[in-house]
């Protein structure tokens, strides 16, 4: 594993519509570090997808992010970024949004899994 | 036996008791393989059924903030723009503690609180309970998808670490043992017919003995014959034949 850093703590990134980057930043894990860059992106309904793309590829490259929260509906649309991220760190979490209730089915991490365990199984 | 592919060696009795521990210790090493993918799959699968569990959680638990959420921008107005604008530094961050399973190492998040609430004055002005209610739902949420991002790196981890752990097993169970066998093989063949070779050798050499010792026997006979036929053959003294009685 390579990019751990023990005993430091790390933030959690996030790219989500409006209401959820409320939601989390009012749980308090909002920051800006010295350069004031943010660790959260507001995507809204007229942010272009190449924002979202150069913003995600940053959080994924920086040292200090542990966790990455991304909306499924904004996954959707830079699915080839999250499917070529294979470290295991920063996980890459989807989560839903207010409009766009979860669908395990789009879900990456469980697309890996297809194989080997079908959703029913566990019913 | 022509199969498959050996290691080129001479053969002897030496480098035969060689292969045959070097074979010993790949079987062993195959099934240490095999005992340590069995210990990761099941870890996998384990891991595997919570993320689905959790992840059915989660979508509930976000309903719940969005709910909350709409709660405050009902009371409150709306605070996202304050909110957003005041971010400064996290109050609730991740710390990553790690695990081992079987030879493995597992990193596992859990939250981590320090410093001050940014938000402690949002809402003062109106709705400031419903917006204390969104932030307490909003952490449970935080805390749960933490657990849910360490669900998710164990997951990955395992899988390519049963990956590479598979592609051993198979590499010396398809390759590696089947080689030494054939080796093994081999050399037994080999040796085998060196002994073959020295006993037909043996055998040829004790028939020609054989023959030179008849030939002699024979040999010896027909010179004893001969000496019978002549009569003044001197008397043996040790004869005891019945001597006749000397008359005067």
């Amino acid at each position: 594993m390579t990019k751990v850093t023990m005993a430091k703590s790390h933030l959690m990134g996030l790219v989500g519509d409006e209401d959820t980057c409320t939601a989390f930043l009012l749980g308090g894990i909002g920051e800006l570090n010295a350069t004031r860059e943010a660790n959260f992106l507001v995507v809204k309904p007229d942010t272009v997808i190449g924002e979202v793309e150069t913003f995600l590829k940053r959080l994924l490259a920086r040292k200090d992010i542990g966790i990455v929260l991304i909306n499924q509906h904004i996954a959707n649309d830079v699915r080839h970024i999250i499917e070529a991220h294979t470290d295991p760190i920063p996980a890459l979490l989807e989560i839903p949004s207010k409009e766009h209730p979860y669908d395990a089915a789009k879900d990456s991490i469980l697309k890996r899994a297809k194989g080997m365990f079908s959703i029913d199984d566990l019913r | 036996m022509g199969s498959g592919d050996k290691i080129n060696v001479f053969p002897s009795r030496m480098i035969l008791g060689l292969m045959k521990t070097r074979l010993k210790g790949a079987q062993k090493g195959h099934s240490l393989l095999k005992k340590k993918s069995d210990a990761l799959t099941l870890k996998f699968r384990a891991t595997l059924r919570k993320i689905i569990e959790n992840k059915t959680i989660m979508g509930d638990v976000m309903k719940a903030v969005y709910f909350s959420l709409a709660e405050a921008a009902y009371a409150a107005g709306d605070i996202s723009q304050t909110v957003i604008q005041n971010a400064d530094k996290a109050q609730n961050k991740v710390k990553f503690t790690k695990d081992n399973v079987a030879g493995v190492q597992l990193t596992n998040f859990s939250m981590h609180s320090e410093g001050s609430d940014v938000y402690q004055l949002t809402g003062l002005g109106k709705g400031g309970q419903t917006v204390t209610r969104c932030k307490e739902t909003a952490q449970k949420a935080i805390k749960l998808l933490i657990e849910l991002a360490s669900l998710q790196t164990t997951f990955i981890t395992l899988d390519e670490a049963i990956k590479i752990t598979n592609r051993r097993v198979n590499g010396i169970e398809y390759v590696i043992i089947p080689r030494f066998e054939n080796t093994i093989a081999y050399i037994v063949e080999e040796l085998d017919e060196r002994d073959r070779e020295e006993f037909y050798r043996l055998k040829k050499v004790q028939d020609k003995k054989k023959i030179i010792r008849e030939k002699q026997k024979k040999f010896m006979e027909e010179y004893n014959k001969r000496q019978e036929v002549s009569d003044d053959a001197p008397k043996n003294l040790l004869d005891t034949e019945h001597d006749p009685d000397i008359m005067f």
